[in-house]
C-alpha cells in the first residue's frame, strides 16, 4: 500500500516541526513576546516568505528551456548572418567562374577553400533532402507497419517483447550506424546494385531510416491506442473486419498523429549528423541521382568546423548553414506539434 | 465476398508483421556484427591500456575514462535544472499559456538536431562565456578554448528534455489524492512537494537520469568542437594543491569513446590497420549504453507495474 506511506511521512514531520519552534511552557509563562501563539505565527510567516523564494526558483528552472531555445536562435543568427557582410548573397545561390572551354558559366559550387570561397547552398540543400527524403520514405513504410502492428495485431506478450527491441533501435548511438554503413553496408550496396561510389545517398539514407524508424513507429502506436474503443466498437458492429476497421476507421481518425510523427521524423533525417557525415561520401555535387556522393548540411558544418579560422567568411557560412537546419528543423517541430495539440483537443486525451 | 475480405486481411495483418521482423533484424543485424566481431578483442588490457603504435596497437582507457567523466560532468548540470524544471511544469505552471510555452520549448529542444548543439556550443560557451569569463578573471586563455567543461555543458543542453519529459511523467504518476492528503494535514505547497512527490517519484527520475546518461554517452556530434581530443597522451586530472587529491580537469580536453571511433573510421592513416580495434571501441560503446538503456527501460517496466496495483 503506497498511500498510507506518504500520508505518515507527512504527519510524522508535521509533529517534528511543530513542537521544535514552540517554545517551552515555563517562558510562555513569563513573557507575553513569545506566547506559543505568536512563534506559531512567526513560524507560519517564515514559511510563506520561503515558499514565495522557492516558487521564483523553480520558475527561474522552468523557464530554462525557453532561454536556451531563445539562445540558441539569436547565437546562430548573430553569427550567421555576418556572413552576409563577408559575402554576397548572390553567392549562396552560385558563382559565375570560367569553364574549361574557356566559356563563362553560373556554376552551383561549395567551395570555400580557396584563393575566391565558392558558397553556394544549392548542392548542400539538395543533398540533405536527397538523403532525408529516401529515409523518410523508407522509415514511414517500416515505422508504420511497426506501430499498427503493435497496436492492433500482435498480442499482449509478443508486444512487450518487440517494443522494447524498437526502443533499443532508438538507443542505438548514431555514430555506430554511421560506422557499420561505412564499414560493411556501403560494400553491400555496391555489390548489390553495382554503384560508382561505394559511399552515396542512398546508404546514407538507409542508416538514417534506422534513426526514425523508432520515432514513427513509437508514435503511430501512441496514436492508435489512443483513439477511444467506441469506434473500434462500432465498426465491428457494422460487420467490419480488422482490418477494414483499422485501415478505414483507425487510420483515419489517427491520421494527425501519423502525420506528425512523419513530418518529427523527417526533422529528425535533415539534422542527423554523424551517419550522413560518414556513409554519404561528402561530395558536394549538384544531383539527383540517389547513387551519387552528396554533402548535406549537417556534415558539412560537422567537417569544416574545426578546420576553420574563428572570423572568416567560411565560419560565418557554416554558421549560417546551421540557422538554415535550425530553421528547417524548428518549423517541422512546431507544425508537428501544433497538429498533435490539435489531436488531442479533439480526442480529448 | 466474404472470402476476399478475410484474404484482404490476413495479407494486411502479414504485411504488417513482415515490416515489424525487417526493423527487428536491423537491430539484430547491428548487435550481432558488433558482437561477433568485437568479442574476441575484448581483453582486460584492451580496455586498461593507453592507445600506442598510431592507434593501430594498445587499448582504449584513456577513451572510457573521459566519456565517464564527461557524462558525469553533463548530469550534474542537466538533473538538477531538469528536475526543477519539471517541478515548475507540474505542481506549480497550471494549464496556461506559460506552461503550454514551456512545453513547446522543451518538445522543440528535443528536436533540436545535434550539429545545432554543437554549434551553440562553441558560439555560446566557449566564445561567449568562457572568453567573458576569462577577460573579467584576467586569466588570458583558460576557459575560452574548448574544454570538457564546455562539452559537458553542451551535451547537457542536449539531455535537457530527455531528463524534464521523464521527471514530469514520474510526477504525474503520483496520485492526487496523496497531495490532497497532505494539504489537509496543514502542509505548505514546497512540503507536499519535497516530501510526498519527490519520494514516490525517484525510481521515475532515475529513469530519465540513465536514459540521458545512455544519450549523451552516445553523442558525437556536439563534442567535436567543443572539447574532445584525437589523442591526448595524459589523463584530464589535476591534483588539488596541499590536498594531493586527484581530481577531474574539467578545463582540459578529453578523449570520447564515439570520437575516437569517429577519428578512427575516417581520419586515420590506414583504416584497415584500424579496423579490429574500431570495432573492440563499438562494441564497448554500444555495451556501455545498453546497460543503460536496459536497466532504464526495465525500471520503468517495473515501477509503471507497481504503480497500476
Amino acid at each position: 500500500m503506497l498511500s498510507t506511506r506518504g500520508i505518515n511521512h507527512t504527519i510524522r514531520d508535521e509533529r517534528i516541526i511543530l513542537p521544535s519552534t514552540t517554545p517551552p511552557r515555563k517562558e510562555a509563562s513569563l513573557s507575553l513576546r513569545d506566547t506559543p501563539l505568536r512563534a506559531k505565527a512567526r513560524h507560519r510567516l517564515k514559511l510563506k516568505v520561503q515558499e514565495f523564494f522557492i516558487e521564483k526558483f523553480l520558475f527561474l528552472n522552468g523557464l530554462a528551456s525557453i532561454i536556451i531555445i531563445a539562445l540558441i536562435f539569436v547565437f546562430l543568427f548573430r553569427t550567421g548572418i555576418k556572413a552576409f557582410i563577408e559575402i554576397k548573397p548572390l553567392q549562396f545561390i552560385g558563382t559565375h567562374i570560367v569553364d574549361f572551354s574557356g566559356q563563362e558559366v553560373f556554376a552551383y559550387i561549395w567551395q570555400p577553400v580557396g584563393e575566391q570561397g565558392k558558397y553556394s547552398l544549392i548542392p548542400l540543400v539538395l543533398g540533405s533532402l536527397l538523403v532525408a527524403i529516401p529515409a523518410t520514405i523508407i522509415a514511414t513504410i517500416l515505422g508504420l507497419g511497426t506501430g499498427v502492428y503493435l497496436a492492433e495485431i500482435a498480442s499482449r506478450r509478443v508486444r512487450e517483447l518487440i517494443k522494447p527491441a524498437v526502443e533499443l533501435l532508438a538507443g542505438i548511438p548514431t555514430i555506430i550506424i554511421g560506422f557499420l554503413c561505412l564499414s560493411s553496408l556501403g560494400t553491400i550496396i555496391q555489390n548489390l546494385f553495382h554503384t560508382t561510389f561505394r559511399l552515396n545517398a542512398f546508404v546514407g539514407a538507409l542508416g538514417v531510416s534506422l534513426v526514425i524508424i523508432p520515432v514513427i513507429a513509437t508514435i503511430t502506436e501512441d496514436t492508435i491506442r489512443a483513439i477511444p474503443d467506441d469506434l473500434r466498437e462500432a465498426a465491428y458492429a457494422l460487420g467490419a473486419t480488422k482490418w477494414e476497421t483499422t485501415w478505414r476507421v483507425l487510420i483515419p481518425a489517427g491520421i494527425s498523429g501519423i502525420t506528425a510523427a512523419i513530418l518529427l521524423g523527417m526533422g529528425r533525417a535533415i539534422g542527423e549528423t554523424m551517419i550522413v557525415l560518414m556513409a554519404t561520401g561528402n561530395a558536394a555535387i549538384v544531383t539527383l541521382n540517389i547513387f551519387s556522393s552528396v554533402r548535406t548540411m549537417t556534415a558539412t558544418i560537422a567537417g569544416e568546423l574545426g578546420a576553420v579560422a574563428q572570423g572568416s567568411a567560411q565560419y560565418y557560412a557554416l554558421f549560417l548553414v546551421g540557422a538554415t537546419i535550425f530553421t528547417f528543423t524548428f518549423f517541422l517541430n512546431l507544425v508537428s506539434e501544433i497538429i498533435v495539440n490539435r489531436m488531442r483537443a479533439k480526442l480529448k486525451l | 465476398m466474404k472470402k476476399n475480405r478475410k484474404l484482404a486481411g490476413v495479407i494486411f495483418e502479414n504485411i504488417c508483421r513482415f515490416f515489424t521482423i525487417i526493423s527487428l533484424i536491423a537491430v539484430v543485424l547491428i548487435l550481432g556484427s558488433l558482437f561477433l566481431k568485437g568479442k574476441g578483442l575484448i581483453t582486460w588490457e584492451f580496455l586498461t591500456t593507453e592507445p600506442l603504435d598510431g592507434m593501430t596497437k594498445g587499448g582504449i582507457f584513456p577513451a572510457i575514462f573521459g566519456t565517464i567523466c564527461v557524462t558525469v560532468l553533463m548530469i550534474i548540470f542537466a538533473l538538477p535544472l531538469g528536475v526543477a524544471s519539471a517541478i515548475y511544469l507540474v505542481e506549480y505552471a497550471g494549464t496556461g499559456f506559460l506552461a503550454r510555452t514551456i512545453r513547446a520549448a522543451v518538445n522543440n529542444l528535443a528536436g533540436v538536431p545535434s550539429i545545432v548543439f554543437g554549434l551553440f556550443g562553441v558560439g555560446f560557451f566557449i566564445l561567449f562565456v568562457g572568453r567573458n569569463i576569462d577577460k573579467v578573471l584576467q586569466t588570458g586563455l583558460l576557459f575560452g578554448q574548448p574544454a570538457m567543461l564546455w562539452a559537458a555543458a553542451t551535451l547537457g543542453v542536449l539531455v535537457l528534455p530527455v531528463v524534464i519529459v521523464s521527471t514530469e511523467e514520474a510526477l504525474r504518476a503520483v496520485p492526487l489524492s496523496h497531495r490532497e492528503a497532505a494539504y489537509a494535514l496543514g502542509a505548505t505547497k514546497f512540503q507536499v512537494v519535497s516530501r510526498v512527490v519527490l519520494p514516490q517519484s525517484l525510481s521515475g527520475i532515475l529513469t530519465g537520469a540513465i536514459l540521458s546518461v545512455s544519450r549523451g554517452a552516445g553523442e558525437t556530434a556536439p563534442i567535436l568542437f567543443t572539447g574532445c581530443a584525437y589523442f591526448l597522451p595524459r589523463l584530464p586530472v589535476v591534483t588539488i594543491p596541499y590536498l594531493n587529491i586527484p581530481m577531474i580537469n574539467p578545463l582540459d580536453q578529453f578523449m570520447e569513446l564515439s570520437y575516437h571511433l569517429f577519428i578512427m573510421a575516417t581520419q586515420s592513416i590506414d583504416a584497415q590497420a584500424t579496423r579490429p580495434i574500431q570495432y573492440g571501441t563499438a562494441f564497448i560503446l554500444i555495451t556501455l549504453t545498453f546497460i543503460l538503456n536496459l536497466s532504464a527501460i526495465s525500471l520503468r517496466i517495473y515501477f509503471r507495474r507497481r504503480h497500476k496495483r
